[in-house]
Order: structure tokens, then sequence, then C-alpha cells
């Protein structure tokens, strides 16, 4: 179970083959790569900066994979997620969760996003055209997490 | 006399996000005054100096709060060595 915090992009192929190389057992490998857009609310976007709370980022993406591993069956779990400054098209986030069949990786997957989502203090601020703005949080995403309580 | 009345409480207060470019500071350190004892009284307490605190900080505005690096709540106690953040709600993924 590994979470990091980086600048720099990842690998999801690499890091899918380096979880299924560690354990025989593994029968299913679900992945989400979360991607910045050129678009957002009505907004063209050239770029985004995403700033983070060093120390309680880490502690919150780990209980939040803890809480996975309590509700699911699953061998092992990865969340990366980007810090800095990135454009549209680049990679934000990876989550990959193995497990023995695919119905517990499909769904520790989206838990996983859905909590990060709400959970994991990062933000968001976007330069468009007409200057930086910050990126309001979404009752869409509230809802999402909502459901698996 | 009581045993902390000797003692000057000292927390680390973080901004993130808006309200770090709002306050126009990333931390600071500050003095409790004695009343001050948990998320309601702190938060209380920093609106009380007065502009942007005030308004940023008002009731019914989005801003969530951490203690220690665990999301808090308004009774969540607040003491002397203390690292209490303040930001708006997350929007990582």
């Amino acid at each position: 179970m590994t979470v990091r915090v980086q600048t720099g992009d990842f690998d999801a192929g690499a890091e899918m083959a380096a979880m299924r190389h560690g354990n025989p057992k593994i029968g299913a490998i679900a992945s989400f790569v979360g991607v910045v857009r050129d678009l957002n609310e009505g907004a063209d976007v050239a770029e985004m900066t995403l700033e983070h709370y060093p120390g309680m980022t880490e502690k919150a993406l780990e209980k939040i994979v803890g809480e996975a591993r309590a509700r699911w069956d699953i061998y092992d779990a990865l969340v990366v997620h980007r810090v800095g400054t990135l454009k549209p098209t680049d990679q934000i986030v990876l989550v990959v969760v193995a497990s023995a069949h695919r119905g517990e990786a499909f769904q520790a997957c989206e838990f996983l996003m859905d909590y990060l989502k709400t959970r994991a203090p990062f933000w968001k601020k976007e330069k468009t055209p007409e200057g930086g703005r910050w990126v309001d949080a979404r009752t869409a995403d509230d809802a999402a997490a909502d459901r698996w309580s | 006399m009581k045993p902390n009345d000797s003692r000057i409480a000292t927390i680390e207060v973080l901004y993130f996000a808006r309200l770090r470019e709002i306050f126009g500071r990333e931390r600071e350190q500050v003095e409790l005054p004695g009343n001050v004892q948990d998320v309601a009284s702190l938060t209380a307490w920093l609106r009380s100096r007065g502009e942007p605190w005030e308004r940023e900080l008002a009731p019914g505005k989005p801003v969530r709060i951490a203690v220690n690096q665990d999301m808090a709540a308004a009774d969540t106690p607040v003491g002397n060595g203390d690292e209490v953040a303040f930001f708006p709600p997350v929007t990582g993924g």
C-alpha cells in the first residue's frame, strides 16, 4: 500500500506491472488516471497549479487507503497525486488497486477516487484568459463520496 | 495557583490556497488568550482581529479546519504546540 505526492509524471503501466509482479495471487487490477482538461466552467484553461498541505496530504491519503482495505478484500493499492504546474492533457492522479477478482478492484478504485476528491488537502488554481482563479469544490463530488457511507 | 496560569499557549496557524493569498501569509505563530480552548473559540478570536479575518472566517463561509493534520470540528480542542490549518474545501483529483 503506497501513497506518493510528486511534481513529476507517472507511468501507470509500469506501476501496474510492479504491483502484478509482486504477488501471484492477484487476478485483477483496476486503475484510474485523472487528466487536466482545457475547459472548466466555461473558461479556457491554459494551465493549473496544484497546491497541497505537506504532511497532512500523505496522512489523509493513507487513511483513505486504510478505509478501502477495511471495506474490500484487496491485495494492494497505490495512489500517486501530482502537485505544481500542470497543462491540459497532463496526468494529475493515479489510483491502482489489485485484488483476486474484478469486483473488489473496481469498487475500491472508485471509492478511493471519491474519497480523495473530498478529503485529501489539494487545491487547484487555474490560469485562464481572465486571470487566475481557484477552483470551487463541487457538490457532485460530495454526493459521490456520500454514497459509500 | 492553577497549574496552567503561568503557561502561555502558543500555536502555529497555517493557511492554504485562497485563504493564504487573502491573508498574505502561509503561517503565523500566535499566543492564545486563555479563553481559546477549541476550534470554535480560536476562529472567533481570529475574526476579532478585524479584516480580512472577520469576513473570510465568518460563520457560513466554506472554510475547513484541521488540527494537527486531522480534519477538525467546532469542538475539537486546541492547545499549546498545536498546528491548526484553515483552508477552503478541497479540489484535488
